[in-house]
């Protein structure tokens, strides 16, 4: 199977849909000229013209309502948002205008769009562009929620959700746009709302989303070497939340660990947590662990980003909590 | 790009030479009187017989700027509304029995109960978009809806509604500077109550008018009268032009104010007694009457006949909304995401 970067696998994902739905168009800072400041974009101004691929002012509160309304003026609109930071400044677009049309219309409208998004924790950015805050978005029904830890899955997800008739926030890990993983070629779509499972095992289950997959992954690894096995499930999509998959899981291993990038108050470990304890609480052996950021911001010294960043390491550390 | 062009007042003698027939001034008339009769008959359900509840935000005295700006699109041009949508969702056509059943919070209502006041002008069907309860923010969305019918390329535009205090948000600056760079097919119509809530225009805008600041953007702009439906009629019918012929947005700033307060509870008393009076003095459809019997294009009796049919209209529209059943509760989910 041919290998393509995490990037160029969103960019074919934008150049198929495009290719086969003229309704879609993208807008957002430098993804024209400038082809994206990571390269997603990257030819297709050339290919499309500036009537689809639109470089915008720096105003992404216009950015998300202008997607808004082209959503509702007949379009498919294709926002990005350099850096989810960036979403605090547009979250009235996205929370109390579009994840609310359909509702508060009676079913009525339809506000079918993507926000596309990264996090860059792990590049040295600092407090105010390395935020990763994906829980805001599932406490707001209405929205899709989608994080892709790998480049089949960003292709896929991405088509899935330009041919949602539903507002998605399309969030990436600015961390993983250079990895290179298998994508077949031709047209494939991963449906939203089912967990890739990516490996199994019987003594622990490691719930892992976006960046930190590959953490859970190489912690699996290590762990097996000491004899512990884990499946690794990764939900790929938090709204909506595969959770039958994670259950079956828990119910087989009785351990759960839930990794992700957020920090841990209020975040996807404790939203899956609590979903697990209202289901299958009689399942546990043991208490449910969170490996996520500590609840501060981001430090900017490398040294201690890598400190404060979840990481196999610290994965490994819980499950032996667990399995001791 | 020159200073905002303020629309002269049109003497009743000239409306045939400005291409305003007796019917269209006489289906203003009847958007103005329709509106003002059902904000009426809402303001007594709140006020007198506590049959709705929630805010509400009424169109009383702005009724010209609804029927003189909506009534020069075409049947298939847009609009966005706003939470004083009352008057925006008549003046577009929406019936009177789906607007009063949302009021009620009905099943039959234009958002099927699930919207209310605030949102009632939603109505797609007539071509009445959105309906933003959050100021400013239907700015940037009007500009996307712009996109889209630019895109469609069948010389459709679009047209949004928001207040003096909008104008102060930073949604609104986004939006419109980004409808200046994409020339979308936008008619930005500020209703210039001259209040948001009680802060005064005069204090919050730092400008020399609403209208004054589409020149930092290049955007072409004009002041209308907003309680004289035919001064706000042909600003925006210029305005239509211009967007429907690629020459992009227009910011049109109407003039008008609440007869009442911000909401159906508020009774507007910090505003001066003399402000009040000048203004009342002022009512728009008095004003249009006036001129119609004076232009020898209508007669009492015809006010008499629309009096009367909007009156039966709006008492059905009550009778329909308070028969009319509730959506039942475990229905709710499958309105959340569209399946």
């Amino acid at each position: 199977m041919p290998e393509l970067t995490y990037a160029d696998a969103l960019r074919e994902a934008l150049r198929e849909e495009m290719l086969r739905d003229p309704r879609v168009v993208l807008m957002g800072e430098e993804i024209g000229v400038f082809e994206g400041v990571y390269k997603v974009t990257r030819g297709l101004l050339k290919e499309f013209g500036p009537e689809r691929v639109r470089d915008t002012p720096i105003s992404e509160a216009a950015i998300a309502g202008a997607a808004v309304g082209a959503a509702l003026g007949g379009l498919k609109p294709v926002a990005e948002i350099m850096y989810m930071d960036f979403l605090t400044i547009c979250l009235d677009q996205i929370a109390t205008n579009a994840a609310k049309m359909h509702f508060m219309s009676g079913g009525k409208l339809r506000v079918p769009f993507v926000l596309r998004t990264q996090y860059s924790l792990g590049r040295v950015h600092g407090a105010q562009h390395s935020q990763f805050f994906p829980s805001i978005f599932f406490q707001v029904p209405g929205l899709k929620v989608v994080l892709p830890s790998t480049p089949y899955d960003a292709k896929g997800l991405l088509k899935a959700a330009i041919r949602e008739d539903n507002p998605v926030v399309f969030i990436e890990s600015g961390m993983l746009y250079r990895i290179k993983g298998p994508v077949p070629d031709g047209e494939y779509v991963v449906p939203l709302g089912q967990c890739d499972v990516k490996k199994t095992g019987s003594d622990i289950t490691i719930v892992a989303v976006s960046r930190t997959v590959t953490e859970a992954l190489a912690a699996a690894m290590k762990l097996e070497e000491q004899g512990i096995t884990a499946d690794v499930i990764d939900p790929r999509t938090i709204q909506p939340l595969d959770l039958a998959t994670i259950l079956e899981s828990v119910r087989k291993t009785g351990r759960l660990i839930i990794a992700s990038d957020d920090v841990k108050c209020g975040g996807i470990g404790s939203e899956i947590a609590a979903q697990v304890v209202e289901e299958a609480f009689d399942s546990l052996d043991a208490p449910i662990l969170r490996v996520a950021s500590p609840d501060m911001p981001i430090p900017f010294s490398p040294t201690l980003e890598q400190a404060y960043m979840p990481n196999a390491q610290k994965i490994i550390e819980a499950a032996k909590k667990l399995v001791g | 790009m020159s200073s905002s062009k303020s629309i002269q007042p049109v003497s009743h003698t000239d409306y045939a030479k400005h291409g305003l027939t007796r019917q269209t001034l006489l289906d203003m008339l009847r958007k103005m009187i329709e509106i003002r009769r059902f904000e009426e008959r809402v303001e007594r359900l709140f006020l007198q017989e506590g049959a709705l509840i929630g805010p509400s935000h009424l169109y009383l005295g702005e009724e010209a700027v609804a029927a003189g700006a909506i009534g020069a699109l075409n049947e298939n041009d847009l609009i966005t509304s706003t939470y004083r949508g009352h008057g925006h969702a008549i003046a577009k056509g929406v019936p009177m029995n789906p607007l009063m059943a949302e009021l009620f919070g009905k099943a039959t209502g234009t958002c099927k109960g699930l919207g209310g006041s605030m949102h009632v002008a939603i109505y797609p069907e007539k071509g009445s978009m959105y309906a933003t309860a959050i100021v400013g923010s239907g700015v940037p969305i009007a500009t996307g809806v712009g996109l889209g019918l630019q895109r469609e390329g069948k010389r459709r535009v679009v047209m949004t509604f928001f207040g003096d205090g909008a104008t102060n948000t930073g949604a609104f600056h986004e939006g419109i500077n980004l409808a200046s760079v994409w020339k979308v097919p936008v008619i930005f119509v500020c209703e210039n109550n001259m209040y948001a809530m009680s802060t005064r225009a005069d204090y919050a805008v730092a400008a020399e008018s609403v209208a004054a600041r589409a020149q930092a953007y290049k955007m072409r702009s004009a002041v209308a009268d907003g309680n004289d439906p035919v001064s706000v009629y042909l600003a925006a019918r210029e305005a239509i032009d211009a967007a429907r012929n690629g020459q992009g947005p227009t910011l049109l700033e109407c003039v008008t104010y609440k007869l009442h307060g911000h909401g159906v509870y508020d009774k507007g008393d910090y505003r001066p007694e003399e402000e009040v009076e000048a203004w009342l003095k002022r009512d728009p459809i008095n004003g249009l009457e006036a001129r119609l019997l004076k232009a020898n294009l209508a007669t009492q009796s015809d006010f008499e006949k629309i009096e009367k049919e909007v009156a039966a209209e709006v008492e059905e529209s009550v009778t329909f909304a308070r028969a009319s059943p509730v959506l039942p509760f475990d229905q709710l989910a499958k309105y959340v995401y569209v399946m």
